[in-house]
């Protein structure tokens, strides 16, 4: 008895040991998470103060905790301005867009893909489909610009030898939802085209072998049997995605249009919004904080929504 | 001979739509790549097509001064490359220390504050402070600004990256193994650095190589926290000098000497392209290796993310 007690004491010792030693292993990136994740989240307050500089010992927490509280004025003067609906207008209105036409490409691509017999030429394809998702967007904006630039693009000077005359594009709003969108495809269709891929490569073969006993032609198996068997990966995406409307891709809309000045109102966004009010000289940190208070909140509750209607459709495809 | 007995048995693909399938993909694809063999093309004609002609397929006139150019610049550039280099291999390597020890203990299914720590780090993928506070507390309390840490601290944990991680360790890694590294008396650090590393090395190449990546990739940090150009990397470079055509000219004192009596008749145009090159070849040349590595960390981290 005395032994058995004894062994318990010492294997509970060593239980306690080992929770240790494994606790000194999260502790780097708890450090982080607390530092760079957890604390900003505290910064929400000055979405609901008037942030001012304590001048008696300045510092960002005696200024948040020193500045008046003002409920909801920022989000008030957020909404107010005629500009704040425009970015809330392109934020969402790219993403619905860019949603739609990349579930639809991607999938189309990734059955085509699928579809191709020659196993190298396949292969090239999906090398060269996802090179794009490699580039970061400073490098596409200059790939644009190679198009685009004003005294020597290939589509500017083409337009000089055609017209005489050649659009100012980065000070013309007009082409810019299409060049975006453009290059939001380019960037990103071969990335979750792959990711459609490998969800059609997982499909069992058997299914395929029946249909083709049943005489189904190719059109059909894709129809019956490939699209269906897609379609938790379409939901996981959707409802990723649609999460994130209230966010757009800075790097996209801030490099590619080089941040020019004179097209704002189709290529601000919110994030494009919260950093131009950032940078700025006296720019209303209470303002740009509730911006991504805003942003945040509604991503979230957007979320919930997406998850419980494909829920409701389809019980197995929701996230959680 | 299995092939086409299956094939034949799926019905005669029709050959409209078997060239019509391939010609569709073969078009996107060229145009994934044109635009940097545009580049390239650039980078190599000469001043004076580029006045004459503009950007084109078909130069006048050839011409690697752009790339002699390159090389005499001197200062700024060796240095954003040097910053650039030394960003992605320290902080890659630290990103993935932290994120193996991380998922490693949130792999152990005798961690008691396993449930905990998943929580701790996912939570940060639903709701955040947001740009605006994250990057008061970066540059004021942590003093993020004008040094190298302000490049790699902030982009050094990803709650992806470890899902991928912990996805790699619990379909590699049988827990017998553990048990018996235990029971040999093992000590947790050296059954994790002896044992787990050397088995779990696919998943941590993946990890690895989405982590390079985005540090090589990265300028949004240094828009935010870098002012001093000492500190800028290569990418962040090539978006100055978009943003002010003469960004050479302003800052000769910076380039050195030598460089800024050149600067009369540099290349400019076709340098630019030259550095856009300088910075996608890496890339591109170890991009077709690690390919199956990216898409298989890619695939994890979407799906059980």
């Amino acid at each position: 008895m005395a032994y058995r007690l004894g062994r318990k004491k010492k294997s509970s010792k060593r239980l306690i040991k080992k929770n240790v030693i494994l606790l000194t292993m999260v502790l780097p990136t708890t450090i982080w998470l607390i530092l760079l994740r957890y604390l900003p989240m505290f910064g929400i307050t000055i979405a609901f103060k008037d942030y001012k500089i304590y001048t008696k010992a300045p510092g960002l927490i005696n200024n948040v905790i020193h500045s008046k509280w003002v409920g909801f004025d920022n989000f008030k003067f957020l909404f107010a301005t005629t500009d704040s609906l425009k970015m809330i207008r392109n934020t969402v209105g790219y993403n619905l867009l860019w949603i739609f036409l990349g579930l639809v490409i991607s999938v189309a691509f990734a059955i085509i893909l699928n579809e191709i017999t020659n196993k190298f030429v396949a292969k090239t394809y999906q090398t060269l489909m996802f090179f794009p998702y490699f580039i970061s967007w400073v490098v596409v904006s200059y790939f644009v610009m190679a198009l685009l630039d004003p005294t020597s693009g290939l589509i500017v000077k083409w337009q000089m030898s055609q017209y005489g005359e050649a659009t100012n594009w980065y000070h013309t709003s007009k082409p810019w939802p299409i060049i975006l969108t453009l290059a939001n495809l380019w960037k990103n269709t071969g990335y979750s085209c792959i990711l459609y891929l490998t969800a059609i490569t997982g499909i069992d073969k058997t299914q395929y072998e029946a249909a083709s006993i049943d005489g189904a032609t190719r059109w059909q198996r894709i129809k019956y049997v490939t699209l269906p068997n897609l379609r938790t990966m379409i939901a996981i995406l959707l409802i990723m995605n649609i999460s994130k409307i209230f966010n757009s891709d800075f790097g996209l809309f801030w490099n590619v249009p080089l941040a020019s000045g004179s097209i704002l109102d189709v290529t601000q966004t919110i994030d494009t919004y919260v950093y131009r009010a950032l940078s700025a000289t006296g720019g209303n940190l209470g303002m740009t904080t509730a911006a991504g208070v805003f942003q945040n909140v509604v991503g979230f509750v957007c979320m919930l929504i997406a998850n419980s209607v494909v829920k409701r459709i389809d019980a197995d495809s929701s996230l959680f | 001979m299995k092939k086409r007995i299956g094939k034949s048995r799926l019905g005669k693909p029709s050959i409209i739509s078997e060239i019509s399938f391939y010609l569709i993909l073969g078009m996107f694809c060229a145009a994934c790549i044109i635009p940097f063999i545009f580049v390239v093309i650039i980078s190599f004609s000469s001043e004076s097509s580029i006045r004459e002609i503009g950007y084109s397929f078909s130069p006048q006139e050839w011409s690697a001064s752009a790339y002699e150019y390159v090389f005499q610049l001197g200062d700024q550039l060796w240095r954003s490359y040097f910053n650039s280099f030394f960003v992605t291999i320290v902080g890659t390597a630290s990103s993935l220390l932290m994120t193996i020890m991380y998922s490693y203990a949130l792999f152990r299914k005798d961690f008691k504050f396993r449930n905990f720590f998943t929580f701790f780090a996912f939570f940060t993928t639903l709701f955040g402070g947001g740009l605006a506070p994250t990057f008061m507390v970066c540059k004021q309390l942590l003093h993020l600004s004008n040094n190298y840490a302000a490049l790699i601290v902030p982009a050094l944990i990803s709650p992806f990256n470890i899902i991928i991680m912990r996805t790699f360790f619990t379909t590699s890694i049988p827990e017998e193994l553990i048990e018996a590294a235990s029971i040999d008396g093992s000590g947790e650090y050296k059954t994790l650095f002896k044992i787990i590393i050397p088995i779990a090395k696919p998943g941590i190449a993946t990890v690895g190589l989405l982590t390079a990546l985005s540090y090589w990739s990265e300028w949004f940090l240094a828009m935010l926290y870098i002012k001093d150009s000492k500190y800028i990397p290569l990418q962040y470079l090539l978006m100055k000098m978009q943003n002010q055509a003469d960004f050479l000219f302003k800052n000769a004192s910076v380039i050195g000497v030598e460089a800024s009596k050149m600067l009369r008749d540099l290349p400019s145009a076709s340098l630019r392209m030259a550095l856009v090159v300088f910075i996608v070849v890496p890339i591109a040349f170890a991009y077709p290796f690690f390919q199956r590595y990216i898409i298989s960390g890619l695939t994890i981290g979407s799906v059980k993310g």
